[in-house]
């Protein structure tokens, strides 16, 4: 792959594990280095997440997948720039090993090139809809009304 | 994962790395299907060279051919390999190390050691590197806690005066391409 899938960054922390875990994990920590305006977080597989910009207007949407305290928090959010509703996801994982009176925080973010199927499929085939579609709905709705 | 994706992002940037093919996509994206007469009417280019460009992003799958009125071929932008593209500007555009210094400021700020208190000043901005990835990190620094007024140390995240009362997060959660590492 000329692209990247997966990122990685290691950085050495002069905290306890701890310390690394609640920055991560609660919405106070997250909405304090992380996001700038604020963060909720509901910490076990399944739950939502999110963290937002007010000065950017944005709101990253997340989903914890992994919660293995105090060494594993894994979380699944939206590629930007794909809409919405587009199954693409990447995915986060911080890992987190003592490191001397420290902590060593591995991030890796996955997914970048995946190519599910039906895009795939769409990518190649004839099959486009997108604004036309979605208008020819509308008026469907209209006339229906 | 099929090695396809980046011959698909390949084409597309092929694609935009010409001059009259972009402005040719742009006028798709913004205008609708239009057939190579109509768009040599918007852009400055012969209908042939249009003719010819259609061809090519046509081949590449990036414009899709359709009738249109009076058996005229319009063509019509087609968005899934440009999203394909998107995805790997989107690798090239994350930031991770703005955040990442971020967190580490976020830790020694906290840390500062027992009966140590941490104003809020505006003033002490961090070393961080504004991230530049779209704005979404930019970490517009919140020194020494969001909601202003000191902070208790002894680093674990704990009673802080961060605000609270935020609406819910209602995430399109549901459309997860599979948790895990498997992606």
């Amino acid at each position: 792959m000329g692209f990247p899938d997966r990122i990685e960054r290691t950085v050495e922390l002069a905290h306890p594990q701890a310390a690394v875990w609640a920055a991560l994990t609660t919405a106070e920590g997250l909405g304090s280095w992380f996001g700038t305006s604020g963060a909720e977080i509901d910490l076990r597989p399944g739950g939502l997440a999110w963290m937002r910009w007010n000065e950017e207007g944005f709101t990253a949407n997340m989903r914890v997948e992994r919660v293995e305290e105090p060494t594993v928090f894994g979380y699944t959010w939206e590629i930007y720039g794909l809409p919405a509703d587009d199954p693409r996801r990447t995915y986060v994982e911080f890992t987190l090993e003592p490191a001397g009176a420290g902590t060593r925080l591995t991030v890796v973010e996955s997914g970048f090139a995946q190519l599910p199927d039906d895009i795939y499929r769409k990518a190649f085939d004839g099959n486009t809809d997108g604004w036309a579609k979605e208008l020819g709905e509308l008026a469907d709705y209209l006339d229906a009304a | 994962m099929p090695p396809d994706v980046e011959a698909i992002a390949e084409q597309v940037f092929v694609a935009l790395a010409d001059p009259t093919r972009r402005a040719i996509l742009a006028a798709l994206a913004s205008g609708g299907p239009a057939t190579a007469t109509d768009l040599a009417g918007r852009l400055p280019i012969t209908r042939q060279a249009i003719a010819k460009h259609l061809a090519l992003l046509s081949e590449a799958g990036l414009v899709t051919a359709e009738a249109g009125e009076r058996r005229r071929v319009r063509y019509r932008l087609r968005s899934a390999p440009m999203q394909v593209a998107q995805q790997f500007l989107a690798a090239l555009a994350r930031d991770w190390d703005g955040p990442l210094g971020a967190l580490r400021d976020h830790l020694d700020r906290r840390a500062g050691g027992p009966g140590t208190t941490w104003q809020s000043g505006p003033g002490q901005t961090g070393p961080e590197q504004k991230g530049e990835r779209r704005d979404e990190y930019s970490s517009d620094r919140h020194d020494a806690g969001v909601g202003g007024g000191a902070r208790a140390p002894a680093g674990e995240g704990e009673g802080t005066d961060q605000g609270t009362g935020r609406a819910g997060g209602g995430a399109p959660a549901d459309a997860v391409a599979g948790g895990g590492e498997g992606l």
